[in-house]
């Protein structure tokens, strides 16, 4: 037993690693993509193509001044930005990233890649992210100033609003595979029709991917929803008042969550690690391509379409994407009684 | 040796929520009291009932909860208030709840020690496989409790308008 | 394994909890908070029973408490909202007007 205790510890070492440096690398592909998209070239100066950029500004946070304002909950202050990183990197844990190997025969057993293998795992991914709430809130709340109320207010109000939506797509998706396992959902995926078009389930659910995708965007406080964080009208909103490393937090905590919605969306509707030529131990190559490309679709979006209003942003997720996402549902639901897929 | 853990900290977090002065503490210590009881849930074989606790109370009540404390600004008592309003000031009243509370524990105890069977291990009788499938949850639920489940959804409509309706403004006749 | 008899006395100790709660507490909301305590407390002892008997149907009696829960927080809450735009005060004993 021993040496697959230390093959899984090795392998929660290695996804908390991978988290941390995809916050770096998002920032530098941000900045580049977005650089390019605006027709300039963005970091180039600070290694080679700037490659070194995200150490800069990992060094530059780590070295500015801690402020905390008078009157803010000494307590509140900094437990807010904990509460949001710690959800976001515990919504990791039971997310598969790779088929069950044996490491090239160093194991006894094929030890899966994932933290955790739980029967439950899509609930887990919707329960400790939709905890992210609160290290928003708590951040606004204890700041005691009034962008920041506000914008935490507006950020928790629409982040609880599009859960709604982000449940019902994972609903359709579920009533497809028949489980609650991430795994198994995966496995669902294997193989292809007609040999060319991979069972994927974005061809069998489309809208729900969409859904997911849009709501995925709203949970995360991104792109053309981002106006809790909008800094043309806001500051900063929830994080108008916090520096260094406890600013850190909050970025490094965006970041993820991004990074797992993406790796979510992979393993539900992407086909997770099956992939043409590639032998499925080396799955994980294929999910890294999956989720790059998501989070390239994250970042194209942010930079190209325009912040939408408000009123707009809880419009659109009350009267159209929840009432889309249960019709499809219930859609989804009558195909399986009639088809007895 | 975890459902100790666990029960400890329930246990103390539910005690301090009652103690607290400021009611957005006693909300987060409110949500940690959950957390330990949704741990004690996957002890007891029941993950889709853990993963349940987590999204709808500690993630859908308590986010209520800090709503509504937040929007009445009430946390910010004045020491004077706090201490004039403290239990402990009201001799009467703290004798009083901790007489109830102790015959409570009391009768609670009397009761369940004569319950059948309460010494064995809480999964020595039946398989941890009936119990844990989330199928024959859904299927129970919809075949047995189908009544129950569809009088529920009515209960949350009715919920929903009539927190709606409480909680507006009244309107100035302009 | 745990002895049931340990997962009943924590559900009274924390019903006990919720119960002196509801009594010596002198803000409307820290109340609302204790009445979840107690509902807790009584969730956990049908998930004990239900393990215990080997059925599924201490579960979904926790599925249904849970849903009138959420439904009862709004409800008290909303309340809460209103008497304090009437009163400024979340203190129960400034409610006196029902007194004889």
């Amino acid at each position: 037993m021993i040496p697959i205790t230390i093959a899984q510890l090795a392998i929660i070492g290695f996804a908390f690693f991978m988290l941390l440096n995809s916050a770096a690398i998002m920032v530098y592909v941000e900045r580049k993509v977005c650089a390019f998209l605006q027709q300039r070239v963005g970091p180039t100066l600070t290694g080679p193509a700037g490659l070194l950029q995200p150490l800069a500004d990992i060094v530059k946070l780590i070295f500015k001044e801690e402020l905390r304002p008078k009157a803010a909950d000494a307590f509140l202050f900094t437990l807010a930005p904990c509460i949001a990183a710690v959800a976001a990197f515990a919504a990791f844990a039971t997310v598969p990233f790779g088929a069950e190997t044996t490491f090239f025969g160093l194991l006894d057993q094929p030890v899966g890649l994932h933290v955790s293998d739980v029967n439950v795992a899509v609930l887990v991914v919707f329960a400790v992210s939709s905890m992210g709430v609160y290290g928003i809130v708590l951040a606004g709340w204890a700041s005691n100033s009034k962008y920041s109320l506000l914008g935490a207010l507006r950020s928790s109000a629409q982040m609880i609003s599009y859960e709604l939506s982000y449940g019902m797509a994972l609903a359709s998706v579920i009533l497809v595979a028949g489980s609650l396992s991430l795994r198994d959902i995966v496995d669902g995926q294997a193989g292809a029709w007609f040999g060319f078009l991979p069972r994927w389930y974005v061809f069998i659910q489309p809208l729900a991917f969409l859904i997911y995708m849009i709501a995925g965007i709203a949970e995360t406080n991104r792109a053309p929803f981002d106006f809790p964080e909008a800094e043309q009208e806001l500051v900063a909103g929830y994080h108008t008042e916090y520096s260094s490393m406890r600013f850190a937090m909050f970025f490094m905590a965006e970041y993820i969550n991004m990074v797992t919605v993406s790796a979510v969306a992979t393993d539900l509707f992407l086909g997770g690690w099956h992939g043409p030529l590639i032998p499925v131990q080396f799955g994980w190559v294929w999910f890294l391509l999956k989720v790059g490309f998501l989070l390239f679709v994250y970042v194209w979006i942010r930079w190209t379409l325009p912040r939408i209003r408000y009123d707009q942003l809880m419009q659109f997720g009350w009267k159209w994407l929840l009432p889309a996402a249960v019709l499809n549902v219930i859609a989804t639901a009558a195909g399986i009684l009639y088809f007895g897929a | 040796m975890v459902f100790y853990l666990f029960a400890a900290i329930a246990v103390v977090s539910s005690a301090l929520v009652i103690g607290q002065r400021n009611p957005i503490y006693s909300v987060l210590l409110l949500i940690a009291s959950f957390g330990a009881i949704s741990g004690l849930y996957v002890q007891l074989d029941a993950p889709f009932l853990a993963v349940i606790q987590i999204i709808v109370y500690a993630g859908a009540i308590m986010v209520l909860f800090l709503y509504v404390v937040m929007l009445l600004n009430a946390p910010r008592e004045d020491a004077a208030e706090w201490d004039r309003l403290h239990p402990v000031r009201h001799p009467n009243a703290a004798r009083f709840g901790a007489v109830l509370a102790t015959l409570l524990v009391v009768q609670l105890g009397w009761a369940l020690s004569r319950t059948l069977g309460v010494r064995e291990a809480v999964g020595a009788r039946a398989d941890a496989t009936v119990v844990s499938s989330v199928r024959a949850l859904g299927r129970t639920l919809f075949t047995d409790y189908l009544f129950a489940f569809e009088a529920t959804s009515i209960l949350i409509l009715v919920a929903m308008v009539g927190a709606v309706f409480l909680a507006r403004r009244e309107v100035d006749q302009r | 394994m745990t002895p049931l008899s340990h997962y009943l006395i924590l559900s009274a100790t924390l019903f006990a909890i919720g119960t002196a709660g509801v009594f010596m507490r002198r803000n409307l909301i820290t109340i609302l908070l204790s009445i979840e305590i107690m509902l807790n407390a009584v969730n956990l002892t049908f998930v004990a029973f239900g393990r215990y008997l080997g059925t599924v149907n201490g579960q979904i009696i926790v599925t249904f408490v849970m849903t009138v829960a959420a439904a009862e927080a709004a409800v008290g809450l909303a309340i809460v909202v209103a008497l304090y735009r009437h009163r400024e005060s979340l203190n129960p004993d400034a409610f006196t007007a029902l007194k004889w």
